[in-house]
């Protein structure tokens, strides 16, 4: 079967993220960009369904400005056998993002869309629902392990209080969650390899969708910096500070 | 980054970054202090394609005559923090080199491969006990008999000495002086050769240094790397690409010195405010910086006559010079701006220094690095 995995372009987690003096949003000049991690779980998971000769063919596809074929040429580099940028300069919401995937869908009709549960810049966790909801397809978010059966995959998901086994017929959109699997790092030789791979470029009206945000924001700001903590004397004093100042118990 | 180094070069690096950061970082403290990191390194290494960089696809390798790509993963292997760990993986490079060039075809392809998977090691034996700075004079001798050559006397310092499978040696063959040395390449297990006790070091502690003996070690013909009495010229031309590595591992090592640094004396409360509050730490972490930047720039310029094609011996001996004496420098103030911790073995930056050391003596001292380049001046 065809999978479909979607990667998004984001500051390196490593990279401690600065907010722009006006406040209108984080500097992103000479930030290091990598691969949203919750993409790079999606893109392994679709490897080792190759691996494991479920999946067939995995297209791996990006939205974003023309750096992110750098994301997609790395997933190329992991596996994938070819991308689809849709290229564009506007800041792309989740709504927006998931109305191009479904574009994409419709053209590749994949068996299953994998993706992250969230990209790790504006922390949304809504893409993958958005886009099960306008295909019309079930879902399994937060998975820690998928497992595909014939025409039915289960999805086992990380939710408060344990795990919950979802049952979904295919297609289906998965979400991926951090304990799902270990990603690989690519070898320089498969580096080469990808190179060579397919990478096609459409534009978001190829795809029937105009780009254009619905949300504004009105300010962005950096966290208040935590401050020192108290060291107490014994347990009583510590049950005394959580319920007379903390007032949490 | 600057324009030296394009998106494949980057990939390459980050790369190299989880290798470092998944095999090694987690275990590289106890594997100095026992003095070797395991042989499996190699071959994890050699699936990543670190090891295969600058070879020919032919023979199991990668991005030949790129050299930026060598320049990336040095860079991000020295990340470890660890210059033995840096040394043992990178002997092949400067063992390998005159194998691939001046090896008969059958004997490059028997070893070649192996070694740039990692599951065999390589080693170079030029320095003896008697002298490694003039390397026109070295003793061990190789005699013609029949269609062998046999081997005595002894090397020193070698780098991977210990655990190596195949060792790239220097021997005479000839007369007095430059014009009467061969090279060989000699395998582990041939009979009257042996390998001495693991030296112990100032730095790379890591990296397995030993001495090696020759005692009537018949080494057949066919093993000859390039022409009778032609080796000197061989290992000259190693040397480039040999020097430019440690030029790297200098400019670097003070590179993850002055981080340390920096993040260090931003914690580091004394007299009421952090380290780098006062004028005199802000002032010296701005000397630090200068002296990597500008290391590292030259050094890539080096780099970039490489790429074209040229073999800018005096420039890279100057960048070697320049990035040891910078590297030495950068991580004594980078000890100092640590205090007492800096002098802890706990703390990277104490190993940093120690290793840094090496770059002045290994692959030709600064002295021999002057010699040269006042020839290439004309003095
Ligand atoms: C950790 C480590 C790893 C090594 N790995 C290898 C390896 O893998 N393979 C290998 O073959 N070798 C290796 N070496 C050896 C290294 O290349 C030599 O140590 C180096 O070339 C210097 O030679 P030497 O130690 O004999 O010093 P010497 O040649 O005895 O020099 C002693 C001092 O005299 C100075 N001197 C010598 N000649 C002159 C001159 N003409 N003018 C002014 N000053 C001069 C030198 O600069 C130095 O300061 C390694 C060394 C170390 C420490
Ligand atoms: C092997 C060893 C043995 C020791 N033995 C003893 C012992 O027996 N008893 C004992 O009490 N201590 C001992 N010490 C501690 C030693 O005295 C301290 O390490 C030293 O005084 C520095 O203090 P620190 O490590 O806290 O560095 P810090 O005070 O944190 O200094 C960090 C850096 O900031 C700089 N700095 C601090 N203030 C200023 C300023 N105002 N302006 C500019 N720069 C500044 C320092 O010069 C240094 O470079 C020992 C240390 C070592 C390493």
């Amino acid at each position: 079967m065809k999978v479909l995995v979607a990667v998004k372009r984001v500051i390196d987690y490593n990279v401690k993220v600065r907010v722009k003096p006006d406040n209108t949003g984080v500097d992103l000049a000479n930030v290091k960009m990598a691969m949203n991690p919750f993409c790079e779980i999606a893109v392994e998971e679709a490897v080792r369904l190759k691996e494991k000769g479920i999946a067939s063919e995995i297209v791996v596809v990006s939205i974003g400005p023309k750096a992110s074929q750098e994301q997609i040429r790395t997933a190329l580099a992991l596996g994938a056998d070819r991308g689809i940028h849709v290229e564009t300069d506007e800041e792309v919401q989740s709504l927006e993002a998931a109305k191009l995937l479904k574009g994409v869908v419709e053209k590749e009709e994949p068996k299953m869309v994998i993706m992250g549960k969230q990209s790790i810049d504006t922390d949304n966790n809504q893409t993958g629902q958005m886009l099960a909801a306008l295909m019309g397809w079930g879902q399994g978010t937060f998975a820690s392990e998928v497992a595909v059966d014939g025409e039915k995959v289960n999805v086992t998901r990380e939710v408060d209080g344990g795990l919950m086994t979802v049952g979904l017929k295919l297609p289906a959109v998965v979400t991926t969650d951090l304990r799902l699997n270990e990603p690989r790092y690519a070898s320089l030789p498969n580096i080469m390899k990808a190179k060579k791979k397919p990478l096609e470029s459409v534009a978001p009206a190829d795809l029937g969708v105009e780009v254009a945000p619905r949300l504004s924001t009105l300010k962005v700001e950096a966290p208040k910096q935590r401050e020192a903590g108290v060291k107490v004397e014994d347990v009583a004093e510590l049950v005394d500070k959580l319920k007379n100042e903390a007032k949490v118990i | 980054m600057t324009a030296y180094f394009n998106e494949t070069h980057n990939q390459a690096r980050e790369t190299t970054r989880k290798f470092i950061q998944t095999h090694v970082l987690p275990h590289i403290d106890d594997w100095e202090e026992a003095g070797e990191f395991p042989r499996e390194i190699y071959t994890l290494a050699g699936e990543a394609g670190l090891l295969g960089a600058g070879y020919p696809e032919a023979l199991g390798g990668h991005s030949e005559g790129d050299v930026f790509m060598k320049v990336a993963i040095s860079e991000e292997l020295m990340r470890s923090t660890s210059g033995g760990l840096v040394a043992g993986l990178g002997s092949l490079d400067i063992a390998l080199p005159p194998v691939i060039k001046w090896a008969r075809p059958e004997l490059r392809d028997a070893i070649v491969p192996s070694v740039l998977t990692g599951e065999r090691i390589m080693a170079l034996g030029i320095t003896e006990p008697g002298g490694g700075s003039d390397v026109a004079n070295i003793r061990t001798r190789a005699t013609r008999d029949g269609d062998d050559f046999i081997l005595n006397g002894s090397k020193t310092f070698i780098t991977s000495g210990h655990r190596a499978d195949y060792y790239t040696v220097a021997a005479r063959t000839g007369g007095d002086g430059h014009g009467g040395i061969s090279l060989f390449l000699v395998d582990r297990d041939t009979p009257g050769f042996t390998r001495g006790r693991h030296l112990k070091k100032m730095g790379w502690w890591a990296s397995d240094t030993a001495e090696l003996s020759f005692d009537d070690c018949r080494v057949p013909a066919d093993r000859l790397i390039g022409q009778e009495n032609g080796g000197f010229a061989v290992i000259m031309s190693n040397f480039l690409a040999e020097r430019l590595m440690l030029a790297i591992m200098g400019y670097t090592t003070a590179q993850i010195a002055l981080e340390m640094a920096m993040e260090y004396t931003g914690q580091r409360q004394a007299f009421g405010r952090p380290i780098n509050g006062f004028q005199i730490t802000r002032h010296k972490l701005v000397d630090m910086a200068t002296k990597v930047d500008v290391a590292r720039e030259y050094t890539y310029r080096c780099a970039a006559l490489m790429q074209a094609g040229k073999a800018p011996v005096k420039q890279v001996a100057m960048a070697k010079n320049l990035c040891s004496d910078v590297c030495e420098s950068v991580t004594r103030e980078a000890i100092q701006l640590h205090g007492g911790m800096g002098y802890m073995r706990e703390a990277a930056v104490e190993r940093l220094y120690r290793d840094g050391r090496l770059l002045a003596i290994g692959g030709g001292t600064n002295e021999i690095m002057k010699e040269l380049i006042a020839k290439q001046m004309g003095l």
